[in-house]
């Protein structure tokens, strides 16, 4: 086995290649806006230059020169469907063509319609709107800004912990930091363009367009349409990367659903990447301000984390990382408060490791400060602050491997030969820099359903509405049923991204891998039971065998005695073509409700810190080496290992590259990424893929990611963590713990940039 | 995207020929109606970004003349046909062993593919990236004469310290010409009125008033061959290019260094910086104060004091005085102590 197909260890599932990876690889993968539609009109969007103010007209004369042209939906032509609405399923409030108020830049003021791209692009580029312009707020410390506590602004935002008395652990503290840390805003950039294409048959609406939720979308889009959900199809089959910007449906879905029944044909626009920037979600700037006192023995007394997030006007998106920072370590004492910041642009949203990404950057990079204050090892530091159980709520963690992932990562990076004296290590002209940090992911699982075939043939047809965002999940669903029904892979067809199948939640927050095999797992083991049951009857070939006896593997039924029973045969007697399950998972947890909020594409999220017997979460352990030329200051990175444990590994293979891609994307925070805003107007400024930097090939040198068993029965049926957002938490600090190792100086803003170092 | 009609003309006399039937003696060739195309990584994408909006397309790549397409190096020197792919140049034996810096410049310019695909000539005259004038909704005097600058007051990170203007700001981002220009190398030119040999510093213009007029060029004139004059003391020479991240990204600050050198001490040094001005930038000053010295960090710095002494600062590219003189050091030393 290679590196890229980690031999399993114990409770590992074997590294498969994913399923559909000679498609994508080969290009004969349909991503949405590849599936063949016939008669298609083309649409283009218009969007705002300005952030804030009125529309008070849109010029289009010479627009409807442009050869082609089919129609222009515009002000008053969504009058008879309704707004969108901000949640789960709706990445804004704001109805760009119900209200000529303009919230954000770039928002949509109108959709042209064309015969082909070309002249929808120009139709499109013509649209003039003319405006009432007012001062728009661009972000923290603009004029015009808004203050609110987050707290119960958001369903998944309840509340701000805090335990014990902060206020006098700190002062008693004998050392202490108060430090304060700023994160960028940053888009998601897939490079699969957003789109939606639409067209009905009769009052039958079908969408294809890349969504990490069809189920919510669904519902929502049917809402808005005014029509029944039953009438409303999504249909996602390949996600060309998503990272939570695929999650909540945009205002885009109704304006180009209702263009395509205005205009009896089906209608499909892609968005330009500069237009993503102002028409989808993104991941809102935070600032935050950290205090940790502790004894002089290392012991952690008191911790209070207060965050800021930029949000739009109308809508509350809230970060809110306090509840995963807040139970990471044995603090002692806690206080957090989280407060949202109203300004002139879209709403943010979703984006892999949504509250933990900034908030535990801020906490890692204080804890390094905090271990530097202390005169003492960063691993050592955080060993000492090991807790029993969380500090919020004294629960225990189901299952928790920290230390060792620390351990594991340590030994292979070498952490013992770093001198840990600041500046003491160097390569000719570069200074050398090791630091570390740690990552955390809460491990929620979500209700879920799923239908599996098994035929006469030995086929198994396996049907969910989860999405194949990239992760592999419609692999280690094809091999949870591979290994419950003992067929092989090759003979398991898997089938997501679609509404009309059986509903599973949205693919956000980890959740989809636990969620979808455990109801796979159900579904499976369903069908198990009725052969078994009709092996085992009598007359039936294992007569006697008790179930517990029993084994499926290489299409049959094989009983301990050694005695078996071919699965197809086994058919054949129950007078049967095939054996199908329909199987709806509810977490232990769940409430009577939990199903019927799942078919309405709003699923109920279950554990991580909201259950009674305990805390879940995933951990790692991050190492980070950086090379920072001694003249130019340009920061390099050429080694960095992971040490990860997420309970049951469903798949070493596409564990570790989901960990391995987390892993760089967290370089790019610490190094590149970030959306520029023009503060004068409240815009973007940097929309492309030229100015909006991510790591290159070049970037990542050796690049190690260890997989550390771990058991966990509380978590899930399953017994797995989510680990898909995992990797690129912490990243930033272990970056940020060894430039400052390298050079003495303490970056606490990101993207940490030339410029930092050069003074 | 707008309409346009594309051609490919068969030679360089009848591309010259529909060019001038199609301008004017006035018009700038990146505002013109008819303009030429070659490998298309900068103008397509701007034709798609509204930046560029000619109505005819002259494509160069039917041109039978074989000297477009040829690097010749001969005891004068080395000339680079126009069609040349960066690529090719930027691999070529001859050139790596006498120019490093030529082949330094273009191996670290862009990617694999868009090296693959542009033209030398194209990589010369490639346009600024300034965010401002790529995105038509802002404000821009090189877009929309007199229209204003968004970037001067606005996100200035990437724009230039050296060689800008009340009226813009926009770095010249190339890499090659950094190393032509220090070299002393000529272009040589085919339009209406003849053939001429352009000094390559001369070819670009900085922005004053008028940053909408960026080249010597007239519209119906093509760039036909770059000439490099023989050195062969440039075999010690080297490009120096600092970004943000490792490949694929434009200079935040660059240097293309050559040195004659008798033991450590400089006989003749010529010195290019990139990433930090208007245009391509010779520092004559700092090869000056070089000139007879013994090459050392100190000496390096007082060079570096030079070539940045009329450096003008904004908000968010201050840093690229600082950073323009650490490169310059660097590449000075590092030149230094190449083994030819
Ligand atoms: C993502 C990206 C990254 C890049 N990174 C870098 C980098 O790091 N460093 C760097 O130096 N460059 C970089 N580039 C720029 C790239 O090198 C240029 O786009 C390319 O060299 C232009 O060559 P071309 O043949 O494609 O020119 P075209 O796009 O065909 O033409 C460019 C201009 O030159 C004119 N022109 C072309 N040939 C002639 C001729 N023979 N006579 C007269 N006029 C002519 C055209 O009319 C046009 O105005 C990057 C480009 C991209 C897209
Ligand atoms: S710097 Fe130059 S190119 Fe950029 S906006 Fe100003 S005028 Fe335009």
């Amino acid at each position: 086995m290679d590196a890229a197909a980690p031999r399993p260890k114990e409770n590992m599932g074997e590294p498969l290649p994913r399923v559909d990876a000679r498609l994508k690889v080969t290009g004969q993968a349909h991503y949405p806006a590849d599936l063949p539609t016939a008669n298609i009109a083309y649409g283009a969007l218009a969007t705002s230059s300005i952030a804030k103010g009125k529309v008070t007209k849109l010029r289009l004369d010479d627009v409807r020169a442009v050869p082609g042209l089919l129609d222009i939906v515009t002000y008053g032509d969504m009058d008879k469907v309704d707004k969108p609405k901000f949640g789960n399923s709706g990445a804004t409030s704001i109805g760009p063509l119900h209200d000529r108020r303009i919230f954000h830049d770039g928002q949509i003021v109108a959709l042209a319609v064309a015969e082909t791209f070309e002249a929808a692009e120009e139709a499109a580029r013509l649209i003039r709107a003319e405006y009432e312009e007012e001062k728009p707020t661009a972000t923290f410390d603009s004029p015009g800004t808004a203050t609110i506590p987050a707290a119960g602004k958001s369903p998944l935002f309840k509340e701000d912990v805090k335990a014990g008395d902060f206020d006098a652990a700190y002062a008693d503290a004998a050392v202490k930091i108060d430090q304060r840390y700023s994160t960028p805003t940053q888009h998601h950039n897939p490079i699969e363009l957003f789109s939606t294409t639409a067209f009905w048959e009769g009052d039958q609406l079908t969408v294809h367009e890349p969504s990490q939720n069809v189920t919510g979308w669904k519902v929502e889009l049917a809402r808005q349409l005014k029509i029944d959900p039953a009438k409303v199809r999504i249909v996602s089959p390949f996600i060309g990367g998503a990272f939570g910007s695929k999650g909540p449906m945009t205002p885009r879905t109704a304006i180009v659903a209702v263009a395509a029944k205005r205009l009896g044909r089906p209608v499909r626009c892609v968005t330009s990447r500069m237009q993503a920037f102002g028409t989808q979600t993104y991941r809102a700037e935070t600032r935050h301000r950290i205090r940790i006192g502790a004894g002089k023995d290392g012991r952690i007394s008191a911790f209070a984390h207060e965050g800021w997030e930029v949000t739009s006007r109308p809508d509350a998106y809230v970060v809110g990382g306090t509840s995963a920072t807040g139970r990471m370590y044995d603090y002692g004492s806690v206080l957090t408060h989280v407060s949202l910041v109203q300004t002139d642009r879209n709403t943010p949203g979703y984006m892999r490791s949504p509250p933990e990404t900034p908030y535990v950057y801020a906490l890692e990079n204080a804890m390094d400060e905090m271990a530097v204050a202390l005169g003492m090892d960063p691993v050592e530091f955080r060993r000492i602050n090991e807790p029993k159980v969380e500090p919020i709520g004294k629960k225990p963690f189901s299952s928790r491997s920290l230390i060792q992932c620390y351990d594991q990562a340590a030994e292979a990076f070498g952490w013992a030969d770093r001198d840990p004296k600041v500046g003491a290590m160097r390569d000719g002209d570069w200074l050398v820099g090791m630091g570390c940090a740690t990552a955390i992911y809460p491990t929620a699982v979500a209700p879920c359903a799923a239908r599996v075939r098994l035929t006469v043939d030995g086929d198994v047809r396996l049907q969910c509405g989860s999405h194949e965002i990239g992760t592999g999940v419609r692999t280690v669903a094809g091999q949870m049923a591979s290994e419950r029904l003992g067929v092989s892979i090759d003979k398991i067809s898997v089938e997501m991204g679609d509404s009309s199948l059986p509903p599973a939640p949205v693919s956000g927050g980890s959740i989809s891998t636990a969620s979808v095999c455990s109801a796979v797992l159900m579904a499976c083991d369903a069908i198990r039971t009725k052969l078994y049951a009709a092996a085992t009857a009598e007359g039936g070939p294992l007569v006697g065998s008790h179930n517990e006896e029993l084994e499926l593997a290489g299409g049959k039924i094989v009983a301990k005695s050694g005695a078996s029973a071919k699965v197809g045969d086994v058919l054949k007697a129950m007078q049967v073509g095939a054996i199908e399950e329909y199987a709806e998972f509810a977490p232990k947890n769940a409430t009577p409700e939990a199903l019927k909020k799942l078919y309405a594409g709003t699923p109920e999220f279950h554990g991580a810190d909201q259950d009674e017997d305990s805390v879940k979460y995933a951990f790692g352990a991050e190492f980070v080496e950086v090379r920072i030329n001694r003249f130019t200051r340009e920061i390099r990175v050429p080694r960095i290992v992971g040490a990860f444990a997420a309970g049951r590994i469903m798949n070493t293979r596409t564990a570790r590259s989901q960990l391995m891609g987390g892993m760089i994307w967290g370089i790019g925070q610490a190094l590149h990424e970030a959306t520029e805003v023009d503060r004068r107007y409240a815009r973007y400024v940097n929309r492309d893929l030229q100015d909006y930097l991510v790591p290159v090939n070049a970037d990542i040198k050796d690049l190690q990611v260890i997989l550390v068993p771990e058991v966990d029965h509380a978590v899930n049926p399953a017994g797995a963590k989510g680990l898909g957002e995992l990797g690129n938490v912490g990243t930033a600090a272990a970056v940020a713990s060894a430039v400052y190792h390298a050079t003495g100086k303490r970056i606490r803003d990101l993207p940490i940039r030339i410029e930092q170092l050069l003074v | 995207m707008r309409p346009f009609v594309y051609e490919q003309p068969a030679d360089i006399s009848a591309a010259v020929a529909i060019a001038s039937r199609f301008t004017t003696s006035d018009d700038q060739p990146t505002r013109a109606n008819a303009q030429f195309i070659a490998g298309g990584t900068n103008l397509a994408d701007y034709m798609k970004l509204g930046v560029a909006e000619p109505n005819r397309l002259l494509d160069l790549n039917r041109l039978k003349e074989s000297g477009l397409r040829q690097i010749r190096v001969t005891d004068d020197g080395i000339r680079f046909g126009a069609l040349v792919r960066m690529g090719e140049a930027a691999d070529h034996r001859e050139v790596k062993e006498r120019y490093p810096v030529i082949a330094d410049s273009l191996r670290l310019a862009a990617s694999g593919q868009i090296r693959n695909m542009a033209s030398l000539a194209g990589n010369i005259l490639q346009r600024t990236r300034c965010e401002y004038f790529r995105e038509t909704s802002w404000q821009c005097n090189k877009r929309v004469p007199g229209s204003g600058c968004a970037a001067m007051e606005g996100f200035n990170r990437q724009h230039a310290v050296l060689g800008d203007s009340d009226a813009c700001i926009a770095t010249y981002h190339g890499d090659f010409a950094q190393a032509l220009i220090a070299l002393d190398a000529v272009v040589h030119a085919e339009g209406s009125r003849g053939a001429r040999k352009i000094p390559f510093a001369k070819l670009h213009r900085q922005p004053g008033d008028t940053p909408h007029i960026e080249t010597d060029l007239a519209a119906d004139e093509i760039i036909t061959a770059i000439e490099v004059p023989a050195m062969p003391w440039a075999r010690r020479s080297l490009y120096l290019k600092i970004r943000d991240r490792e490949s694929y990204a434009f200079a935040l600050a660059s240097a293309a260094v050559a040195l004659d050198l008798d033991g450590e001490t400089v006989r003749e040094a010529r010195i290019a910086l990139g990433g930090v001005a208007t245009v391509p930038w010779r520092a004559g000053a700092a090869e000056q104060s070089l000139q007879g010295k013994k090459l050392d960090e100190t000496s390096a710095e007082a060079a570096a004091d030079a070539a940045f002494a009329q450096a003008q600062p904004r908000q968010h590219n201050a840093f690229k005085i600082e950073l323009g003189k650490r490169t310059l050091v660097r590449a000075l030393l590092e030149t230094r102590d190449m083994k030819v």
